[in-house]
């Protein structure tokens, strides 16, 4: 049986966290951490997990020590957010690279400048090159549930790559809503345990980690890496298969809402999505024909499973809550775009940036991006494909 | 979908606990049954500055995430934000907007800007003084967004926080009682 509760997302993944009962934790406590080894350091403090938990002196050296666990052969979880993430930003590459599936909790916030510490995705978007896989949740069950899930796609003998389980900052990390928690025994069965098939201190086949690899090496080991991440789709699926299972919760790459016979529809990710949902159905009640995607795995990018869903739109909005400075469109519009590119009948598309630094996005705000929309699919003309949203006019 | 979600918007300063009256509200929704959402609005964090805290309240799970600009009710945990905050934007005339203060409603309506609705005042810091002999606002205050919005039924909500304050202060039994009286107390003295 679920377990009744309201948590917020730092402690639905700290709860996720001590059920699991990593064999290494290493944090640096100090902002812009989050609440996650706060709660975490209560578990240990009254013997609720025996995990080794390991205060560090900076996100890099926090990272690290991850690392160093697992290439150990232990399973190793660390929690950042903005800055902090950015910190780690070199290490990032090394637990790729090094195949080591560290799960990371990202609450994504914006970066500097101005300073400001609300939510975007600033910094997990500037990440998104870095190896690591990235699963989003659009409120505190979903992250939940991505975390108990993460270990299992990570550490896959065919994956073996690390693994960002992202929440929004404050909106979804700092709320209290309503969530089913499972009991810990079916969760650590779920789960299961860590035995990697080489590891650092093995003595009987011991392994090098984070060799030179020199120009004849590197670029075999990059082209296993990318192919890893493609072979993490299908884990990502067999994983959510089996814990629709389990706990009867569906998960996929990405959410289709109301998309069957939808005309104009939103590509959008996170707490926002939700927001969105409630707009689409106000417009359903009107007879408008409005759907939504929401994306859960952005790396690996769905891509072709994602052109499917889209090729039946007359036209699409994606929405980038992160400014990538590419001067024609966010990270979210690119991938989005990318993948339409081969199809024969393709939706007009816009990009819109929106919700920077913690910029409200309301229920209204996703009902003017569908009457844009209506206004593209009927006439045919996209206007201008890149813009920001929510700004005030100067 | 069903419209019978409540909406409610706190009004403190930092230190003052709107945050934690916020979520005492969830926790009281959530007992008897509710989903809920109860979140603060995030900025520099600085005792004594204006701050925001919000609720939602429904039979079903809440899909929307922003923040809340059309509440039912408006708590408002320091009167003194009255001056300089527009406390009752967006106030629906149906609802209601309860004060902390120890003025009757008809003192506080004129503060309000021509608020058409139901004011209502809570004397918080007499009964946290008399009940705990310090000011903690948040039970009284918590106690009469109950009595004045209904969003928890009242012989639920008394019987569900009196278990919660057990459970919570099981190694300081006198705490609990104090807290007891303040919410029943709140809950009778009301006004408007």
């Amino acid at each position: 049986m679920s377990i009744r509760e309201r948590l917020s997302g730092n402690e639905a993944i700290a709860t996720a966290m001590r059920q699991i009962n990593p064999d290494v934790f290493a944090m640096f406590p100090i902002t812009p951490s989050t609440e996650i080894p706060q709660y975490f350091a209560q578990y240990v403090a009254d013997g609720k997990v025996d995990t080794e938990f390991i205060c560090v002196e900076s996100e890099h050296s926090s990272l690290s020590a991850c690392l160093g666990a697992e290439a150990a052969g232990c399973r190793a979880v660390t929690a950042t957010s903005s800055a902090g993430l950015s910190y780690m930003n070199e290490v990032l590459y090394v637990a790729g690279s090094s195949r080591l599936p560290v799960v990371l909790a990202v609450a994504c916030r914006a970066l500097t400048g101005p300073i400001n510490i609300n939510h975007d995705y600033s910094d997990s978007m500037a990440e998104r090159d870095s190896g690591f896989i990235q699963l989003y949740g659009e409120n505190n069950q979903e992250v939940y549930d991505n975390y108990l899930m993460a270990h299992r796609i990570a550490e896959h003998p065919s994956v073996r790559l690390p693994l960002m389980v992202c929440e929004d900052g404050f909106i979804t990390s700092h709320a209290i809503e309503n969530i089913e928690l499972e009991e810990d025994d079916k969760v650590k069965a779920f789960v299961g345990e860590y035995h990697p098939e080489n590891y650092l201190l093995k003595t009987e086949n011991p392994l090098a980690v984070g060799p030179y690899g020199v120009s004849g090496y590197y670029m075999e080991a990059r082209v296993a890496q990318a192919q890893a991440m493609k072979n993490a789709k299908q884990v990502i699926l067999d994983v959510a298969a089996d814990f629709e299972k389990t706990f009867g919760r569906k998960y996929g790459f990405f959410e289709e809402y109301r998309m069957d016979d939808a005309e104009i529809a939103m590509v959008i990710m996170g707490s926002s999505a939700g927001t969105a949902k409630a707009a689409v159905d106000e417009l359903r009640e009107s007879g408008v024909k409005a759907g939504l995607v929401k994306i859960r795995v952005f790396r690996p990018f769905p891509g072709e499973e994602l052109a499917k869903v889209l090729a039946g739109c007359k036209a699409v909005a994606v929405m980038d809550k992160s400014e990538g400075f590419s001067a024609c469109g966010g990270p979210l519009f690119a991938e989005t775009a990318g993948a339409c590119i081969n199809l024969e009948k393709r939706p007009k598309m816009v990009d819109i940036v929106f919700g920077l630094g913690g910029r409200d996005f309301t229920v209204a705000a996703a009902k003017h991006v569908y009457e844009r929309l209506q206004g593209i699919a009927e006439t045919g003309e996209v206007g201008e494909v890149y813009t920001h949203m929510g700004q005030r006019e100067a | 979908m069903a419209k019978q979600m409540i909406e409610i918007r706190w009004h403190g300063r930092g230190g003052q606990g709107a945050k934690t009256a916020s979520q005492l509200l969830a926790d009281a929704a959530f007992m008897a049954g509710s989903y809920v959402q109860s979140f603060p609005e995030y900025g520099p964090e600085r005792s004594g500055a204006p701050i925001t805290a919000y609720n939602r309240i429904s039979q079903e799970r809440c899909l929307v995430h922003s923040n809340i600009y059309e509440p039912d009710y408006v708590a408002v945990v320091d009167e003194t934000l009255l001056e300089s905050v527009d406390v009752t934007a967006g106030l629906k005339k149906e609802g209601a907007i309860i004060v902390n203060t120890a003025k009757t409603p008809d003192e506080i309506r004129p503060l309000l800007k021509g608020y058409a609705g139901r004011v209502c005042t809570i004397d918080a810091r007499h009964i946290s003084t008399t009940n705990l002999g310090a000011y903690f606002p948040n039970t009284p205050m918590l106690a009469a967004v109950v009595a004045v919005s209904g969003c928890v039924e009242r012989e639920q909500f008394l019987q569900d926080m009196e278990g919660s304050y057990r459970h919570k202060f099981a190694k300081k039994p006198q705490v609990v009682e104090g807290n007891l009286k303040c919410l029943h107390q709140a809950m009778q003295e009301v006004k408007g």
